[in-house]
């Protein structure tokens, strides 16, 4: 890891992305505002939708056991995983048990946090992403840059190009973007119609019923939960809800929220096995990875109530210069600089609390009304108490501040040389923030030295 | 220790000390209060959403239906086109294949089309909703062929979200796979901005029956 600072000034350096990604955020922050303008009960559906995400964090072991009830009496599998390297193995088992070297997926984060991809190619299994995003990020190698659309940084220009180098070899694509995603129908439909194993992740799974949700517009996730014979599903924990009823919440804060539409084009949602429907195999995959050592910190476990909208990265002053790549996590954003570090480790991401200005607009947009500014506060506070090693300039200046507030005679030595060091000893102490900022000038008069003359 | 069981340890442990367990205020518009099924101003509702999706709505009386219908079919110069067991009979001038015994994938992927009704349809939000019954067919049948034609009885037609998950809790219940449909096939993922046309069908013309 190079760390949020070196990363972003290496993303800072492509205006090529800058402009992609400025272009596209702004037209999604527009078109959001209209999207959730439309509902008068807005506000009252964030407030149902925290809390019903708080409820499944404090019941969690009551619902993920009925949720597991509810699959099996539906005629699924459930499997648990400690981390990604067991869910991994489930899913490579269940594909060599049906003898396919291929498997088709549907966009998941679940998975691409667990590198189950890369798993599966050690296996002699090749994953096909089928998300028209998610295709371009594996047909150019590339990483992603943006939880719902992984591309976002590339235009059309750029995936037109790719595709009449890769899967369109031959053909003249033209600029039209329909065009773009005729040439991803005609080289998946193949795979659709004979892949015998899918692999999904989950947006919601129910416990009352034990169904499960994706969430979607292309169809790629139809295709992939409906026509093969076996489908596998890798769920973190954290995306359970308590009952049936509360999708009546989230199918209206989602879809809004993430591409700012009334209703994304399909939602599929299945109950375990359906006779003579579907899939006559299904396995769900309840992945911790990290999610209890979340769930373990009072204040950061808010986190985990997350719906992976994006529209926190979309509204970020900070994500939409960056990029999505300088948070060097397949969680970007304001919701990734809270959640990589907990999820993944403090010493693997100790920057990405800082990758923030602390403005608010993350949460505003949040649909669960998670508190990004404070999380980010409270994380930074725990990167400075438990990496001691590193940060330890700050360290000291923080530990000289509490000494000094400590204390009478210390906070007034203090004030005096305020006023003598302003000036050259402050400027040669604060460099790089004095060459853009005027240093306040410190009264002539403590209230202390006034308090003293007034009343002596 | 088995991972279930693992798992299941730290999840309580990190719930130590005792979690408060929120009540979950309600205060957004549950069923009902958006409005009254099959009413005309829900169903107007309806029939201009579905049309914001690039799918075309036709509005008929039952006697009208199957003129509509093939009047549809000649449009788009379909020959062949599915229908599920016990499904909608109003197709004429075309070939109907029901799908009994069910057609293989690569056999749904050579129809011009399919024609099915739904179990419901929500107007705030332009949706119809499939539920692998009688009426909407099993799920391949809506999802490979690149037409769907859908026939949604006005009576159908609910307000909102909420509405539509409460009359679907049955459904949920009985473990009926559940589809719910906004316009045809569309990505987002070229600059961000809707383009219809991908996977799924890329054609969807909706015929709303009022009795």
């Amino acid at each position: 890891m190079k760390g949020f600072p070196a990363a972003a000034h290496e993303t800072l350096q492509n205006a090529q992305l800058r402009r992609n990604l400025g272009k596209a955020t702004t037209t999604i922050r527009a078109k959001r505002l209209r999207a959730v303008g439309e509902l008068p009960d807005w506000e009252a559906l964030r407030d149902a939708g925290a809390a019903i995400k708080a409820r499944a964090m404090a019941t969690l072991p009551e619902q993920l056991e009925r949720l597991e009830e509810s699959v099996t009496r539906a005629g699924g599998t459930v499997h648990w995983a400690r981390d990604g390297a067991e869910a991994n193995a489930i899913v490579a088992q269940v594909a060599r048990a049906h003898g396919s070297r291929e498997v088709i997926k549907v966009k998941s984060l679940a998975t691409d946090e667990i590198g189950l991809n890369d798993a599966l190619a050690e296996q002699g299994i090749s994953a096909i992403e089928t998300d028209l995003a998610e295709l371009i990020l594996q047909l150019s190698n590339d990483k992603t840059t943006h939880i719902l659309v992984p591309a976002i940084h590339r235009n059309r220009m750029e995936i037109r190009a790719l595709f009449e180098q890769t899967i369109a070899k031959g053909e003249q694509l033209g600029d039209e973007a329909s065009a773009i995603a005729e040439a991803a129908r005609k080289h998946l439909r193949a795979k659709f119609l004979s892949v015998p194993v899918a692999v999904s992740g989950a947006n919601f799974g129910v416990a009352e019923t034990g169904t499960v949700a994706v969430v979607e517009s292309e169809g790629n996730g139809r295709m992939c939960t409906t026509l093969p014979d076996v489908l596998v599903t890798v769920m973190g924990i954290e995306k359970i809800l308590p009952e049936w009823r509360d999708l009546e919440v989230f199918l209206q804060l989602l879809p809004r929220s993430s591409t700012a539409e009334r209703m994304n084009p399909y939602t599929s949602l299945w109950t375990g096995v359906r006779p003579g429907d579907g899939p006559q195999e299904f396995h769900l995959i309840l992945l911790d990875g990290g999610r209890t050592n979340v769930l373990a910190d009072e204040v950061g476990r808010q986190a985990l109530h997350c719906i992976r909208c994006s529209a926190c990265l979309n509204s970020c002053p900070v994500y939409s210069r960056v990029g999505g790549q300088a948070y060097e996590s397949v969680y970007p954003g304001p919701i990734g600089a809270v959640l990589s570090p907990q999820l993944f480790g403090l010493d693997v991401h100790p920057t990405l609390p800082w990758a923030s200005s602390l403005c608010g607009a993350c949460y505003d947009v949040c649909p669960v009304k998670i508190e990004i500014p404070s999380l980010l506060v409270h994380l930074r506070g725990r990167v400075v108490r438990e990496q001691k090693r590193r940060f330890s300039g700050e360290r000291a200046a923080m530990a000289t501040v509490a000494s000094v507030f400590a204390s009478r005679a210390r906070f007034e030595r203090a004030q005096k040389l305020a006023r003598l060091g302003r000036g050259p000893i402050a400027k040669a102490m604060l460099p790089g923030w004095t060459a853009m900022r005027e240093l306040p000038d410190p009264p002539k008069e403590t209230f202390r030295e006034w308090w003293r003359e007034r009343s002596g | 220790m088995s991972a279930r069981a693992d798992v299941l340890a730290r999840i309580r442990g990190a719930l130590e000390p005792a979690v408060a367990v929120p009540e979950v205020p309600r205060e957004y518009r549950g069923p009902g209060a958006a409005g009254e099924t099959g009413s005309a101003v829900i169903v107007d509702r309806f029939c201009e959403r579905v049309a914001e999706y690039q799918a075309t709505v036709t509005r008929v009386s039952a006697a009208e239906l199957r003129e509509a219908v093939a009047s549809l079919c000649r449009g788009r110069g379909a020959q062949r086109i599915a229908v599920p067991p016990g499904g909608p009979d109003v197709l004429a001038g075309v070939e109907v294949v029901v799908d009994e015994p069910p057609l293989s994938p690569q056999a749904l992927d050579q129809l011009d089309g399919v024609l099915t009704g739904c179990a419901l349809a929500i107007a705030e939000t332009g949706t119809i909703v499939l539920d692998g019954g009688q009426r909407s067919g099993r799920r391949a049948l809506t999802l490979v062929p690149d037409w769907h034609m859908c026939i949604v009885e006005a009576s159908a037609v609910v307000a909102g979200v909420p509405d539509a998950v409460a009359a679907l809790a049955g459904a949920a219940a009985e473990g009926r796979p559940i589809t719910l449909v906004s316009g045809p096939s569309a990505t987002s993922d070229i600059e961000l901005d809707r383009v219809e046309g991908v996977h799924g069908p890329r054609t969807l013309d909706v015929i709303v029956v009022s009795a």
